[in-house]
């Protein structure tokens, strides 16, 4: 059931190398399990998943993973402070309701927490709606604007600002492109939002 | 000339119809009485490993027993989860060693109303003390200790089993590497006790129940307890189910009959359930089992907060529910959920789409399938058994 590094998507390699070793981990909008799975056999991680839809729910438990099937809108809140070391967040928090509790949530559960979104300060997606004056149709937001589940899109600018709202340190913070590199950005600088396509932040409280 | 039956003729389960442990110690009960003698009826398959690492204990439904693979001893029929349990399927017997008890107050040959009382010589009737699903829970501990094994790879069950898992993890977490409850709920509902008020006074209303007195009498509460049966099963169902199956549709004729046959199929179906339950379950263990169902409620015990029963629990849960279950909604699962996420337990939890309704669990569900055998081999390999 090992999961070799190569088939993981990019980003999920990225928040992987950010998560220790034996770590207490929940993957908020696990899907089929990929990340958990991964983390599991390489890591060793005490893994969950929380997982709106049922058939991917169905796809992890039968892949041995620990998953409920639910709404990080709702079901975080029951969750102590601190039951986990790593709570992730990927490609997720823009479909979610209220994205600022269900990150502070996310803080109060978890020691660290590793948040990875599309950026939409990339410059690709500021170049469709300045040149084309389309809402923008890429790679990372495959969606139109009338059958997108992401609701809440933000920039780096963004998200470091909520950041700061929420008192919560960046730990990390790193780009991902369409190619997989990973690379260092500095969350405050204007040209990190403008070559970030996906980005990623460790925080903690 | 009428012989006066010998005791042996007041269990069901045939002789020599598979095994039963005579408990050489009494059960203490929570109504505060005490069984003085307590025997189990129990089958076992597949091989205990040499760690004692790999046993399965399944937990029957109200009017399931131990039979879960067939043929069943008294109506040759497959049995109740062949489906699931078997070699290569996902509770393999291969590779686990699978146990099912007959529960406390059953009629299959585990100590219940119709065995005979130690103080007056005669089956026990009503003189039974009224059980808990807690009171099952001992009973089904002793016999696992019995042999010899310490703690279980998985506790698993539906309906009132996954209420005998809840109670099993709730107990003895040490003694649960993991718990599989399906379709259930960790207390009985209003609606869920009303149900099984018709069935007992449907019982308790037959001449020939006898004030519970009928294995003296020579009589059986046949009508009493055949309706019982056909009420309760209508709640097992989904209506879409009903309607798939039966529809309006009439039983070996092309118009009604202006009486009262049975004209429509789903009456012929129902007064058939109703017939063969009789001749395989016993009308004084339905009033005592379906009691015990009534009263629990797990959380109960931790003045109504479900978490504080789990708290520290080191088991895996895994919980499943259907979609079209209204007997056991799921909602009443989801609780369980949120209070074993309240302590950070380790929990799986999944609906099954379903239009079989509470059923379902003991039917053909792929989805259900995969996910015990996805949750019980990572179980096995986490444990190394």
């Amino acid at each position: 059931m090992t999961t070799s590094h190569s088939q993981l998507r990019a980003d999920l390699k990225a928040i992987a190398a950010m998560v220790p070793s034996h770590a207490r981990v929940l993957d908020i909008g696990c899907g089929p399990g990929d990340l958990l799975a991964h983390l599991r056999d390489e890591k060793s991680v005490d893994g969950r998943g929380i997982e709106l839809d049922p058939a991917s729910v169905n796809a992890a438990l039968a892949r041995g993973l620990s998953v409920i099937q639910g709404d990080a809108d709702q079901d975080l809140s029951g969750y102590p402070a601190g039951a986990f070391d790593i709570a992730i967040l990927s490609q997720t928090i823009q479909a979610m309701h209220r994205p600022k509790t269900v990150l502070s949530d996310l803080m109060r559960v978890a020691g660290s927490t590793i948040v990875s979104f599309p950026n939409f300060g990339h410059w690709r997606v500021r170049a469709a709606l300045a040149f084309k004056g389309r809402m923008p149709v890429t790679q990372n937001l495959p969606n139109r604007w009338y059958d997108t589940p992401n609701i809440h899109l933000c920039t780096v600018a963004d998200f470091t600002a909520l950041c700061s709202e929420l008192g919560a340190t960046i730990e990390e913070a790193v780009a991902v492109s369409a190619s997989g590199a990973a690379r260092t950005i500095r969350p405050g600088s204007a040209l990190a939002n403008l070559s970030a396509e996906t980005a990623i932040f460790k925080l903690s409280n | 000339m009428a012989q006066t039956p010998t005791p042996a003729d007041f269990s069901l389960l045939p002789p020599g119809a598979g095994q039963v442990w005579a408990c050489g110690t009494p059960l203490p009960l929570e109504n505060g009485a005490a069984l003085p003698a307590l025997e189990v009826a129990y089958q076992t398959w597949g091989t205990l490993n040499e760690a004692r690492s790999n046993a399965i204990l399944i937990c029957h439904a109200l009017t399931g027993d131990q039979f879960v693979l067939g043929p069943h001893p008294i109506t040759g029929k497959p049995g109740w989860w062949e489906q699931i349990v078997g070699p290569g399927k996902p509770i393999d017997t291969d590779r686990y060693f699978v146990i099912c008890a007959n529960v406390l107050g059953g009629c299959m040959g585990t100590t219940g109303p119709r065995a005979l009382n130690p103080e007056t010589g005669a089956p026990y009737g009503l003189s039974f003390p009224v059980i808990t699903i807690g009171d099952m829970v001992e009973a089904q501990a002793r016999l696992i200790e019995a042999l010899g094994i310490d703690r279980l790879l998985a506790v698993v069950g539906g309906s009132m089993g996954g209420m005998q898992v809840l109670e099993w993890s709730a107990r003895y977490p040490a003694r649960v590497a993991s718990a599989i409850c399906i379709a259930s709920a960790a207390h009985h509902t209003a609606q869920n006790i009303a149900f099984h008020e018709v069935g007992r006074q449907a019982i308790m209303a037959d001449p020939n129940w006898a004030d519970g007195d009928y294995l003296s009498r020579g009589t059986v509460p046949r009508k009493g307890l055949s309706i019982a049966r056909m009420t309760a099963h209508i709640t097992y169902l989904s209506e879409p189910a009903i309607a798939r199956k039966f529809g309006r549709n009439l039983q070996d004729k092309a118009e009604v009959s202006f009486g009262f046959d049975a004209d429509f199929q789903v009456e012929s179906y129902l007064r058939h359930q109703g017939s063969t339950f009789v001749e395989r379950f016993d009308a004084n263990s339905y009033l005592y089992i379906t009691r015990a169902m009534d009263y629990f409620d797990l959380a109960a015990r931790a003045n109504g907060n479900l978490a504080e029963v789990y708290r520290d629990a080191a088991t895996r849960f895994c919980l499943i529910s259907f979609t079209s279950d209204w007997l056991f909604p799921t909602e009443e699962t989801r609780r369980i959920v949120h209070a074993l996420n309240a302590v950070a337990a380790n929990v799986s939890f999944v609906e099954i789409a379903s239009d079989k309704g509470h059923d379902a669990f003991l039917l053909d569900e792929p989805v259900m399938a995969d996910t015990l055998r996805g949750f019980i081999s990572a179980t096995a390999e986490g444990v190394g058994a």
